[in-house]
């Protein structure tokens, strides 16, 4: 793979944004079948041009207007804001306090740096392959209790180019939540809670609610090939020292003693949990695993950014921009491979660009009209570089939302017509 | 409920008792009543609810709302006066009725206002709390089925606070609510329904104010039951200013009594003192010259310029009286508002003693007072239970040398009323043909100084004024 020079950014963008970037799909999306009057045009996105400006309240008229004005502009980052109630362009002209924001999908962002006291390997902005396994326990973990809790069907998660993972929710209902209750969705996939001078971060109640449990099922089948083998988190006295400030200070000698007899963090985490599932500590006097557990969804359960959930107007990168210090595109992500997923896989700008020049060379006997060529060869050129993969997930996430809207409308009409 | 509108009708007294039907000791009060009753059954319906009410909500203010205490007592308090309590009984039927046409008469009394709408809403609601509280499980669910109420899914937006913070299980973006979490949205619901309803009531209250017979009855029961607000000024006049002095070691309740003595020491009072001690002043017939008299001629021998007086206070008095601004004519405070709202500071004198004196002080003023060791102690008990009312009707009966107060106190200005006539030797008579349901008290019986007995001085209290209702019922 080319390795990824910043410097070659604006060649680059020219390259993606005239034959790489996937206008057709990514119109398709956002325009939700036209349903609704107006619902692209005023949909609110910021441009990142280079030297770091930024543009806010861009707004078009079309597919092939979004087009020409990214192909213009050359955008080192792309941000999708909410919907409005006028074109984000003219808001200027709108009455004072009359231009609002309406709708938007519910997002996530799950960032890396907001697990930097519980993994071992990697600090701030970098990732590798063992604290990755935290994002993906935190897709399976969120994208089950917004599937089966609360009954989301449309939703797109996606690699946001470096250091996580966003997640965008877009069922029509859903869009047209209010600042309330996403606070409160994300009050409910909360369990973590403090800041760096809190050290136990997560308190169970004695009756623990179902979304508890199963999130700590789906944490079980990662934990001791996480926690115990690739971060290692009771490998010596002071990793485990960390482990034992979550513990009562009765049994901290013991379990020191006990930790110094063995040679795995497997085999001191077994010690441990024969320490605090009885004996001096215990729920309201009664035995079991709350604090097992409270460890373990410590180390492992998802940390959300309420900020980035709650505000309609909040804008989010969006999905196939490209991030400008790592190369990578955010590409979506296979729910049905979560467990395969390798960010260090994912497809930088210059890696597509260059499979994408191999293509060109190969091709060089076509002759024909610029323009249409243009375009055809935009429809095959993706298909043919490492992106193509990533689009069709973006594909089948489309076909989903195409027949929940036919379904939805052919419930509307047979409700509407006279018997 | 049809009232057939026009003059003096001589109304059918046909009932059509048996189409309407109450599968449940409770409701929801969804339906208006479709039949027809005599005036005098709807006079003794509404009555009958009020006191019931005024039970609500004294018990609400002496006990916590749930407990033992409260619980038995209200039961026993629905029982006497006969509306609908639990299935077991017989003949369900007509307590149900009654229930059901009180409450909807109440409605057209109660919504005239937004002070009247509030105080029948929370009572209505507290009743519908304890009622719903003592339903078995079964019976609850059939209940719920029945008022079209679905609690089985309610869609996750709708029951935000319930499962931001997990309280409820999710699935399928439905909440699942567990039984005891209902009572709260029900009792919502039903607040939200009932404010509702009062308002609409409202808007058609003319058409049925139009009706003379229902017109002065409808105002006499809000008027005279919210325990009275002392507003009218029946008895302006009839005080004059150099009576004051004596009449606030005799018939003063402790607040006003301490108020005025501020006054006279001071020379001057803040605004809450102003306020408090102002109105109760108007309400015991003070007229606007006289209190315009009386307030500056104290501040003035504070050695107030009589022209600030005149630029600042007596604006304020002018205004209390309605004769300025929004032209409000407002109403003395009760004892729940004197209890529960603005707190003196340091430099106040007013609020309750019983509520916001410190024990220590408390005692001292009640022994500068003449009141002897044993009733400050019972006085005392009473304040660490919190039953502030209750300890002022002992400092009553203290004062007054009775057993029994023989009312339950709510408002500062019926402590001086019910002083007045005890001193003035109990002229009014009660008319011969209203029967009271509870013995007079009896002068030489020691009778246990709790709720239960101010229970019974509350229904010989609104026997009493009964009497005005008399007039009104002349068919």
């Amino acid at each position: 793979m080319e390795t990824f020079d910043p410097a070659e950014l604006p060649e680059l963008l020219k390259l993606y944004y005239r034959r790489l970037f996937p206008y057709a799909q990514y119109y398709r999306w956002l325009n939700y079948g036209g349903v609704i009057k107006n619902y692209f045009q005023h949909r609110e996105f910021s441009f990142t041009l280079k030297d770091d400006i930024y543009i806010r309240y861009q707004s078009f008229n079309n597919q092939s207007d979004l087009e020409k004005e990214m192909q213009k502009m050359n955008p080192y980052k792309i941000d999708i804001g909410a919907v409005y109630s006028h074109r984000p362009n003219q808001h200027n002209t709108v009455k004072l306090g009359a231009f609002q924001a309406q709708e938007k999908e519910l997002v996530f962002d799950i960032d890396m740096t907001d697990y930097d006291d519980v993994r071992r390997c990697c600090s701030s902005a970098d990732i590798c392959s063992k604290c990755w396994t935290l994002m993906t326990m935190a897709i399976r973990i969120i994208d089950r209790a917004l599937k089966e809790d609360f009954g989301f069907k449309h939703r797109l998660w996606v690699y946001s180019g470096r250091r996580g993972i966003h997640c965008w929710v877009c069922d029509e209902s859903v869009r047209k939540l209010s600042s309330a209750v996403r606070s409160g969705i994300v009050e409910y996939l909360s369990l973590v809670k403090g800041g760096q001078d809190v050290k136990k971060k997560v308190h169970l109640s004695e009756k623990i609610h179902p979304f508890v449990s199963k999130s700590i099922n789906i944490i079980k089948k990662y934990f001791e090939e996480y926690a115990l083998v690739d971060q290692d988190i009771l490998e010596n006295k002071e990793s485990w020292d960390k482990i034992l400030a979550l513990v009562p200070e009765t049994i901290h000698e013991k379990l020191q003693q006990n930790f110094q007899k063995c040679h795995s963090s497997l085999q001191r985490w077994e010690y441990l949990k024969q320490g605090i599932n009885c004996q001096d500590n215990t729920k309201n006097d009664k035995c079991g695993p709350w604090l097992e557990w409270e460890i373990m969804l410590q180390y492992c359960f998802p940390r959300l950014d309420i900020n980035v959930s709650k505000g309609i107007n909040h804008l989010l990168k969006s999905p196939f921009s490209v991030h400008p210090k790592t190369g990578r595109i955010s590409v979506p992500i296979d729910l049905q491979k979560v467990d395969q997923f390798d960010p260090f896989t994912v497809p930088t700008i210059s890696s597509i660009c260059h499979e994408l020049d191999a293509i060109s060379i190969n091709d060089e006997g076509r002759e024909g009209n610029e323009a249409e060529s243009d375009i055809k060869h935009r429809t095959r050129d993706y298909k043919k570089t490492s992106l193509a993969p990533y689009i069709k997930v973006f594909e089948q996430f489309l076909e989903k939302l195409d027949k929940s809207r036919k379904g939805e409308l052919l419930k509307k009409s047979d409700l509407q017509k006279d018997f | 409920m049809q009232f057939s509108g026009g003059k003096r009708k001589k109304l059918r007294l046909t009932g059509d008792q048996r189409t309407v039907s109450y599968p449940h000791s409770l409701q929801f009060y969804l339906e208006p009543p479709s039949e027809s009753i005599s005036l005098i059954e709807f006079e003794s319906l509404a009555i009958d609810r009020v006191k019931l009410l005024k039970t609500v909500e004294n018990l609400g203010v002496s006990y916590v709302k749930g407990t033992e205490p409260y619980r038995s007592k209200l039961e026993n308090e629905i029982r006497k006066l006969k509306f609908s309590f639990r299935e077991n009984l017989e003949d369900e039927y007509e307590p149900r009725r009654k229930d059901h046409i009180s409450h909807f008469i109440l409605r057209l009394a109660y919504c005239q206002s937004e002070d009247l709408r509030r105080w029948f809403i929370q009572q209505e609601m507290d009743l519908l709390r304890f009622r719903f509280s003592i339903l078995p499980k079964d019976k609850i669910q059939n209940f719920l089925k029945d008022s079209h109420l679905h609690f089985e899914a309610i869609p996750f937006a709708d029951a935000l606070d319930l499962f931001r913070g997990r309280k409820v299980y999710l699935e399928g973006g439905f909440a699942y609510v567990p039984l005891r979490d209902i009572v709260a949205i029900v009792l919502n619901e039903f607040r939200a329904k009932l404010s509702k309803a009062l308002a609409l009531t409202a808007r058609s209250l003319p058409a049925v104010q139009s009706d003379e017979r229902l017109q002065p009855l409808l105002n006499h029961l809000s008027h005279s039951y919210t325990g009275q607000d002392y507003s009218t000024q029946k008895n302006a006049g009839k005080i004059s200013l150099d009576q004051i002095d004596s009449l606030s070691t005799k018939s003063f309740p402790p607040c006003m009594r301490q108020l005025h003595k501020a006054l006279r020491d001071n020379h001057h009072l803040r605004h809450g003192g102003r306020m408090q001690y102002g109105l109760f002043l108007k309400g015991i017939g003070l007229t606007l010259e006289q209190a315009l008299q009386f307030w500056k001629q104290e501040f003035i021998r504070g050695k107030m310029d009589p022209d600030k007086f005149d630029k600042g206070y007596s604006y304020n008095i002018r205004h209390s009286f309605g004769k300025e601004g929004k032209r409000t004519d407002y109403t003395p405070f009760s004892c729940l508002k004197i209890i529960l709202t603005n707190p003196p500071s340091q430099g106040d004198y007013h609020g309750c003693p019983f509520r916001h004196s410190d024990p220590e002080l408390l005692k001292q003023k009640l022994q500068s007072y003449k009141i002897s060791p044993g009733g400050i102690h019972q006085i005392l008990d009473l304040v660490k239970g919190s039953h502030y009312q209750v300890a002022c009707q002992k400092y009553f009966e203290m004062i007054h040398n009775v057993d029994d107060c023989g009312f339950s106190l709510s408002h500062p200005n019926q402590f001086f009323f019910e002083s007045q006539r005890i001193l003035s030797g109990n002229k009014d008579i009660r008319k011969e043909s209203i029967q009271p349901e509870t013995p007079q008290p009896k002068p030489s019986v020691q009778k246990a100084k709790d709720a239960s007995s101010a229970l019974a001085c509350l229904n010989s209290s609104l026997e009493m004024d009964m009497e005005g209702l008399e007039d009104y019922f002349s068919e």
